[in-house]
């Protein structure tokens, strides 16, 4: 039974909520700014939360089962960071409070940003981005905001690998670069030969995933900041994928200038369906002044008694502020919760595990779905979802056909660069027997895929709905639950 | 902490791999750099956690205990109980971007529903999922904009009016555009509180957007119909920047003949969270659909032929047109969005004008209170919602530390963004302040400004 919209669940006079009548006498309404016409819901509590729930059961989340979406990093969502964040010194908290009754805040924001810089290797965080892809635009103008510095204008190129996310070409092109594209070579690393031929002095920097989206580690990784750095241009790292890397290399040590973290996918801050993330961007020593800010700083040391004095501090050469006040807090303190309860050696072991079962799951599966790239895998890794002998299934049957088996399906055609991809990242918080299950699903699916195709073509079976029609919802184009003459 | 191997099993899973230890996994690495040490401090169980942050949060003051007459751009509303209850369910709060639609209706539908009722809020027709926040929503009005007219008309007339921090993220993000200027408020001599007439000079032929605010950042109310019509007559957009709650009262910007609403989305429902996760709303005309920037859902049907919900237009995007898309937003604010989406549900049309009304009049009670206090006026010649500019006897910052220890946060200090708003202080008042409150602020005001 498909739920009815809020608006279809509406009736004139109902009311979910009620509010005290005002305790002070009635101003007069401003003339000739009062709305007329107002097409709202209507409808009481019990309503609501009916409908509500109802909807997150048409949903799967990680709390739902294994949800192997490659470059996402679905791990588990600790309960306790709910928590934190609705503590009500930190929800209840206004933005703007003078300095001294927000020190609670602005220590953990410190010690946040210290974490971040011990964690990826820098020497200056700013917390103010707002996900990741806002973190790559804060981090491609930062670097503009250095050459420029440095009355280096003819810098107006940054080299992307055609194994990169799309963000990393749109960030490029929303800071006014030109993009240009280096290959990967027969390894799946950034081939160096390609790279070398275009950095020249027209280069601002190169945007690189390190682990790639293939899930490889760049076996050139020195050689390709070498190149850069040679030509005079900085290297971004795109820290989506960190979660291979905590307590494995850093990338400051690596040589990269600047990367954003992605609190929502390493330090498992919940997606929400869709946000909100979070995308600190660390820096080298020669680009922390051009943080974006505030961000926070001691701004007077502290006594044997006296705790220090926090406070918002605006870098010097700053690109300026990203976002209106100083980041999600919220995130933030979910974040700050992780890694305080992991440690270091708990970091190191969430990597080492997130690469662990990724191996042992490609052990499991690579004779059955081609392996384009034959190496020791990070967290993630890539396989085609096609086989000659079965041409009709595409990666996209078999993606709907595991959600027959219960289980959120891995990315599909992504990387570009992979025919048919199916993008698998399990994470460290799924145990043996689940991965066995998600292994032993894919292998049957193979099975299927030969002996009866059709079960694949018209998956999935078991879902609150069947195939959608993509093609109808962009050419019919409806985008909202009334049409204006009920409006 | 939530890693689930034992180690036999990790064992086996070596065993199959076919290497000896972890480490073997990662020869990859460069060996000078792999396994560093990291400088943290050994990981803490659940209950130490807890208590170390109830001890952190406890160094702030939070509005639960003290009275706050604090906005300029975040606001202290009630939030009923069903919001949180609804929001922190799992399918919801652990679900990533509904890429499947067949096991993401729930979200799908939430944000198809979270469209709508913006669309009807803010009097347009289409609103995208969200974006990060007000600020970023408005850079990317003029960022729309901007390639509306294909960068052939450079120029954004800015009211200086819109929050300053808007303004300032605005800049932030046109750094790199060649050719882009912008006009209105920073002019030598500009006065910060002219209203919108004084912009109409500065429309010209190489205008692509006029910016301004609705109630605007001193909480005053201007029909823009006018202006609307002057923009529209240069070939501009015009773009409103609102707060949405107020729009359960007040006539929306559509009304006017705006063509792009942005606006911070925190006084539906979300906390105050000192400063962020908040809401960036973004709505605009049918026509411009093609150019927004982020998500959009819209309904079809699924192979049975029944009502289904899916992610549309992706072409826009970022992960199909790279460095061609209209922006490079990706994640956005899922949640956060859906946490308005069931506060404006639980209110709907008269709880929301209800609420509305509440702030209204109680601003004005509170107004005409400080208004009567000698040394303090109101310098509002307009119209205004539930935030108006007091001139004060001393620096508002002054004010507001000694106001602190009579258990009130006081308004915000003008004179940090705008230099010639000498000793003004904007206040905000909604409908968590109760009159014993407001009489309290006055009553405070008077004293600490006499001490």
């Amino acid at each position: 039974m498909p739920e009815p919209t809020i608006y279809e669940l509406s009736v004139e006079g109902r009311m979910g909520v009620r509010f005290p009548e005002p305790d002070v006498p009635r101003a007069p309404l401003p003339d000739g700014l009062v709305r007329e016409h107002f097409h709202f819901p209507q409808v009481s509590e019990v309503d609501v939360v009916r409908h509500f729930t109802h909807l997150s059961t048409l949903n799967y989340g990680i709390d739902s089962g294994m949800y192997p979406l490659g470059s996402c990093t679905m791990k588990y969502n600790p309960k306790v960071n709910e928590e934190a964040a609705r503590l009500p010194g930190f929800a209840f908290v206004h933005p703007l409070q003078p300095i001294d009754t927000v020190q609670g805040s602005l220590l953990l924001m410190y010690q946040l940003q210290e974490m971040l810089k011990e964690i990826g290797g820098f020497e200056g965080v700013s917390l103010q981005p707002a996900a990741g892809a806002h973190g790559e635009l804060t981090g491609v103008l930062i670097i503009r905001a250095y050459h420029c510095s440095r009355g280096d204008t003819r810098r107006t190129r940054i080299i992307i690998p055609d194994s990169a996310h799309g963000t990393n070409p749109a960030t490029s092109a929303m800071a006014g670069f030109e993009v240009v594209n280096v290959r990967t070579d027969s390894r799946g690393n950034v081939d160096l030969e390609a790279l070398r031929a275009l950095c020249d002095d027209r280069l601002a920097g190169l945007m690189l995933t390190n682990p790639n989206t293939l899930g490889l580690f760049d076996q050139n990784i020195l050689d390709v900041v070498d190149a850069v750095h040679e030509a005079g241009g900085l290297v971004y790292g795109d820290g989506a994928n960190m979660n291979a890397l905590l307590g494995i290399a850093r990338p400051g040590d690596l040589g990269i200038d600047v990367m954003h973290f992605n609190l929502h996918k390493t330090f498992s801050t919940p997606h929400g369906g869709g946000g909100p993330g979070s995308g600190p961007v660390g820096v080298s020593g020669a680009l922390v002044d051009f943080l974006p800010g505030p961000i926070v700083k001691i701004v007077e040391e502290g006594g044997e008694d006296l705790p220090p004095l926090y406070g918002l501090v605006m870098p010097e050469h700053s690109i300026g502020r990203v976002k209106s006040f100083f980041g999600h807090f919220g995130m933030m303190v979910r974040a700050f919760t992780y890694i305080a309860m992991n440690g270091a050696e708990g970091l190191r072991s969430v990597a080492e595990h997130a690469v662990l079962n990724a191996n042992y799951l490609l052990a499991r599966i690579k004779d059955v779905y081609h392996l384009p790239y034959p190496r020791t895998c990070m967290h993630e890794f890539v396989v085609e979802g096609q086989w000659k002998d079965a041409p009709d299934v595409h990666a996209l049957d078999i993606s709907k056909r595991l959600m027959d088996y219960n289980f959120h399906p891995p990315t599909n055609y992504f990387p570009l660069i992979v025919h048919e991809a199916l993008m698998i990242e399990p994470t460290e918080t799924e145990n043996k027997e689940t991965l066995d299950r998600f292994a032993d699903a894919l292998l049957k699916i193979a099975q299927e895929a030969h002996e009866d195709p059709s079960l694949l073509k018209s998956a999935p079976h078991h879902t609150p709905v069947g195939r959608v029609d993509e093609v109808k919802a962009a050419r019919d184009l409806v985008l909202c639950c009334w049409t204006p003459d009920q409006a | 902490m939530f890693v689930p191997h034992t180690d036999a099993e990790r064992e086996e899973m070596l065993k199959a791999i076919g290497v000896e230890r972890i480490e073997d996994l990662f020869t990859d690495v460069p060996e000078d750099y792999r396994f560093p040490y990291l400088g943290l401090p050994g990981g803490l169980t659940e209950m130490e956690i807890m208590a170390e942050l109830q001890e952190i949060a406890a160094a702030n003051s939070s509005t639960r205990e003290m009275a706050c007459f604090l906005g300029a751009g975040a606001y202290n509303h009630y939030i009923p109980a069903a919001v949180d209850a609804i929001i922190r369910r799992g399918e919801f709060l652990t679900a990533y971007t509904p890429y499947q639609p067949e096991v993401s209706q729930g979200t799908l539908q939430a944000i198809f529903e979270y469209q709508s009722m913006i669309a009807a809020l803010t009097g347009m027709e289409v609103s995208n999922a969200s974006h990060y926040d007000g600020a970023t929503a408005a850079a990317e009005a003029v960022v729309m904009a901007y390639h509306h007219f294909r960068g052939k008309r450079g120029k954004v007339v800015l009211s200086p009016g819109v929050h300053p921090q808007y303004r300032a993220v605005i800049r932030t993000y046109m750094q790199g555009y060649a050719g882009f200027q912008i006009a209105g408020d920073h002019e030598p001599g500009c006065d910060p509180l002219s209203g919108p007439e004084t912009l109409l000079p500065m429309i010209d032929a190489n205008t692509s957007l006029v910016l301004v605010q609705y109630p605007d950042f001193f909480g005053r109310l201007y029909d823009y119909t006018a202006l609307a019509q002057a923009a529209h007559e240069a070939g501009a957009l015009l773009a409103v920047a609102v707060n949405p709650l107020s729009l359960g009262l007040l006539k929306p910007p559509g009304e006017f003949g705006a063509d792009i609403v942005v606006g911070e989305g925190q006084s539906l429902g979300i906390p105050l969270s000192f400063g962020g996760p908040y809401l960036g709303l973004f709505a605009t005309r049918k026509e411009y659909v093609r150019r927004l920037a982020g998500r959009l859902v819209g309904e079809t049907v699924d192979n049975a032929g029944r009502r289904a919900y899916v992610l549309t237009l992706t072409a826009r995007e970022q992960h199909i047109r790279r460095e061609k898309a209209t922006s490079n937003i990706c994640t956005n604010q899922g949640l956060i969005a859906l946490t308005a989406t069931v506060y404006m549900s639980l209110l709907g049309k008269h709880g929301l004008r209800q609420v509305a009304e509440l702030c209204y009049h109680k601003a004005h009670y509170a107004a005409e209170k400080i208004n009567a206090i000698p040394g303090f006026s109101v310098c509002m010649d307009r119209p205004f919602f539930h935030e108006f500019v007091v001139c004060c006897p001393m620096p508002a910052s002054r004010l507001n530390d000694r106001l602190i220890d009579h258990g009130i946060i006081g308004g915000y200090d003008l004179q940090q963004d705008y230099p010639a708003l000498e000793n003004r202080m904007l206040i905000a008042v909604t409908e968590m302040n109760t009159r014993d409150e407001i009489d309290h602020l006055a009553e405070a005001l008077s004293e600490v400004s006499h001490a």
